[in-house]
């Protein structure tokens, strides 16, 4: 049997999620956002909610998200998506809203929108890409780079004393009452993307059943700032970010019965 | 016995060579092409096609989406393969 | 006929808002303003007509809150005081550069910094000239009533449906807490999301529909040209509503040797002084920009030919006399008198300032 037995449309396993658009992705080499992006894509269509979700795109690498994926998109101000989120959210209860935040825009200037929202419990899902830094801006220490990681503004390596500790964000979302699903993910195995896959869709089915905030945040790798090869990237974030930011659910009372949960009320 | 064999597509225009399908892949199957695509990257290819098993690992991890992945299941009977799905 | 009640300018936002079929109210406390949160709050419209009121975790959230849903097509509003617009210069420019319609009130008190609680109309050049960054304008109404603070919060979002873009209600302390008789607006439905998607289809982004592509909604543009182009279209905008939307009006202008020019409840203070120095004999006509943007400047350049001096009043330092100046040309003396810190001017005061700076000066 040779290849062109085999490469036939009926023998078809694996290809692009027919919801990402035909534009090619601006992000570097090996970027985590452009996994994370076709498992949204794969999410929102296996639902069949294309047309009632809307994305809110952040500030930072993933600002043109919305190029991407086929459904409406609202681009907001750096750290304000969750804002915007409520907004669309509470006035259009019917509709599936995302937000899609790196961790500069969630975990360092958008602080109070991410914790406010989360503990009101918006009913919505937030995608947090965490790479330790800022990559849009040339690899900047973000509030996520590990003591002693090496950033453009910690080039000796981040020291608590001099620039502070890097913040567990997803640990304290998890406690607040206004979440249903608070889980740790990364996409850098077949394996985990699967897993992330699972997670996300759990996510997303969490917001069609109006559960309040389900959070995922995606353990993920900046290989231009970090200054290593994409295979090398997905090493070093399993020695060392990894034992920091432990993948794993941190939260899941989706399945909690629904007498003991409050609803938004609108 | 059923044996499953693969093959996958690659669009060479849109990758962007980064080499996490090659690792991705169990069976060894893909590499970097010494060669360049328009964009100046070294897109990957099958430099072994009969090991291709169809999982689907390479296309999985893509950051790019642009590994296209076939597989069929083969009888083998008396060496002649035999298309069955 | 609408309904008559006494009622303070800050609860006739409200009243008002629920009256037009606002769909959703985003605020953060902060006085001189929070009877408007406090009122919708009592009022529990979403038992009526279905609006949301969320008191957000502030007005950074509150504005971008208003970018979000104004982006669905909604009639959204939010307000504050003048720190708290400072907070919402970031969404304001965002929501101006993305071309959405929102309504904003601003109670404005004494700056700078947390300054006073007290009324001000220090926060003109904030509200006219940008605010946030970026070349961008707002539509500004300056109601000197509390009739006018109810008219001009439907006045305020058709403005900002026809031209998508945001308008404010530049008001102050002084109108916000005064109680006056009020014949409130008859009620309008909230527009139904069938209408929306007939109305604003090409641009809202609530859901992608079979029918039509996909909206984003983005203020970013890195390809210079077009940003250029996008930035010639809001200018485009600005110029039309100067051709169209200009609101003012002229109180015993015809005989005027001098003009007082002022807003908001400074204007108020004029029309009495216009009043006395008319009983003095002086031949003084008043008038008042409700648009501060777009900026009356055709009348204002008329009556240059016909007074011998302007004297602009307000309560500040001196910010809308500089408009009033360029309009005028350099033809005529055109003085300033301004109370800071939130003292409010007497008539008296008005009348003393404008003959010292006009008539012996
Ligand atoms: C108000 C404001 N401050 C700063 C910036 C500059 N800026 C753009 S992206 C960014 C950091 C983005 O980092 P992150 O959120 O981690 O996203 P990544 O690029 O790493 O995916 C910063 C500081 C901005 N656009 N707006
Ligand atoms: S800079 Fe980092 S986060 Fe941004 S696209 Fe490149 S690898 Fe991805
Ligand atoms: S489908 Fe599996 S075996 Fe075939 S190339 Fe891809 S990863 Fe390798
Ligand atoms: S993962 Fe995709 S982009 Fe990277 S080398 Fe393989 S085919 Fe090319
Ligand atoms: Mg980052």
């Amino acid at each position: 049997m040779n290849l062109a037995d085999i490469i036939n449309p009926n023998n078809l396993v694996y290809e692009k999620p027919k919801l990402l658009t035909e534009n090619t992705m601006h992000y570097c080499p090996g970027c985590s956002h452009g996994v994370v992006h076709k498992l949204l894509a794969e999410v929102i269509l296996d639902l069949d909610i294309q047309e009632k979700t809307i994305g809110v795109s952040p500030v930072g690498c993933a600002v043109f998200a919305y190029n991407y994926i086929e459904i409406d998109w609202q681009e907001a101000a750096h750290g304000r998506a969750p804002a915007v989120a409520t907004g669309i959210a509470r006035c259009n209860p019917d509709k599936v809203v995302f937000t899609y935040q790196g961790d500069g825009d969630l975990a360092s200037i958008g602080t109070a929108e991410i914790l406010h929202a989360c503990n009101r419990g918006e009913n919505m899902v937030v995608i947090f890409v965490n790479n330790g830094i800022y990559g849009m801006t040339g690899g900047q220490m973000a509030p996520t780079t590990l003591l002693g990681q090496v950033t453009a503004t910690t080039p000796n390596g981040r020291d608590a004393g001099r620039n502070g500790y890097p913040l567990k964000i997803t640990e304290l979302i998890a406690q607040l009452p206004g979440t249903s699903y608070v889980t740790r993910q990364s996409v850098h195995t077949p394996a985990s993307i699967r897993k992330c896959k699972k997670a996300i869709s759990k996510a997303f089915q969490a917001a069609i059943d109006k559960k309040g905030t389900s959070f995922v945040e995606v353990v993920s790798t900046c290989n231009m700032n970090w200054k290593m090869s994409p295979v090398k990237s997905n090493e070093w974030m399993v020695d060392n970010m990894f034992p920091f930011y432990q993948p794993g659910d941190l939260k899941d009372s989706t399945k909690a019965d629904p007498a003991s949960y409050t609803p938004l009320k609108n | 016995m059923a044996k499953v064999i693969g093959a996958v597509v690659v669009d060479n225009e849109e990758c962007k060579g980064c080499g996490l399908c090659v690792v991705a892949c169990p069976q060894d199957v893909l590499s970097q092409n010494k060669q360049v695509n328009g964009r100046g990257y070294h897109y990957s290819f099958m430099k072994n096609p009969e090991a291709c098993i169809g999982c689907s690992n390479c296309a999985t991890v893509c950051p790019d989406s642009c590994i296209v992945v076939y597989r069929v299941k083969i009888q083998e009977v008396r060496n002649e393969p035999v298309l069955v799905s | 006929m609408g309904e008559l009640r006494l009622m303070k300018g800050n609860e006739v936002i409200a009243e008002a808002a629920i009256r037009c079929g606002c769909d959703g109210y985003f605020g953060y406390p902060i006085t001189p303003q929070s009877e408007i949160m406090e009122t919708l709050m009592d009022r529990e419209p979403w038992n009526e007509t279905g609006m949301v009121v969320l008191q957000a975790e502030s007005e950074i959230a509150s504005i971008h809150m208003v970018h979000g849903a104004a982006g669905s097509g909604k009639k959204v509003m939010t307000s504050s005081s003048s720190p708290g617009i400072s907070l919402m210069a970031e969404g304001i420019s965002y929501i101006a550069g993305a071309e959405l319609p929102c309504l904003i009130v601003n109670v404005q008190r004494g700056g700078p910094g947390l300054g006073t609680i007290q009324p001000s109309q220090a926060d003109y050049f904030q509200s006219t000239k940008g605010g946030g960054h970026g070349d961008y304008r707002l539509i500004v109404l300056a109601p000197s009533s509390v009739q006018e603070m109810n008219d001009f919060v439907e006045t305020g979002f058709k403005l900002a449906f026809k031209y998508r873009n945001p308008a404010m209600i530049l008001t102050d302390g002084v109108i916000g807490q005064m109680m006056e008789k009020v014949v409130l607006a008859d009620y309008i439905p909230r527009v139904t999301d069938e209408e929306i998607d007939r109305r604003h289809g090409s641009w809202v982004t609530n859901g992608r529909k079979p029918h039509r592509e996909r909206n984003i909604i983005t203020s970013l543009e890195m390809d210079s040209l077009k940003m250029e182009q996008n930035n010639i279209r809001l200018q485009d905008k600005y110029a039309k509503m100067e051709e169209e939307d200009v609101l003012f009006e002229e109180v015993q202008c015809e005989d005027a040797e001098y003009l007082l020019v002022a807003f908001g409840s400074s204007a108020r203070i004029c029309q009495k002084a216009v009043d006395q120095c008319r009983e003095k004999g002086i031949k003084v006509g008043l008038l008042r920009p409700i648009t501060l943007f777009p900026f009356p400047k055709k009348p204002i350049a008329a009556l240059a030919k016909q007074v011998k001096g302007m004297l602009v009043v307000e309560m500040n330092a001196g910010q809308m006399v500089e408009d009033v100046q360029l309009a005028a040309g350099c033809m005529i003396p055109v003085k300033h008198f301004g109370r800071m810190g939130g003292i409010i001017p007497s008539p008296a005061e008005v009348v003393e300032a404008l003959e010292q700076k006009l008539i012996g000066g």
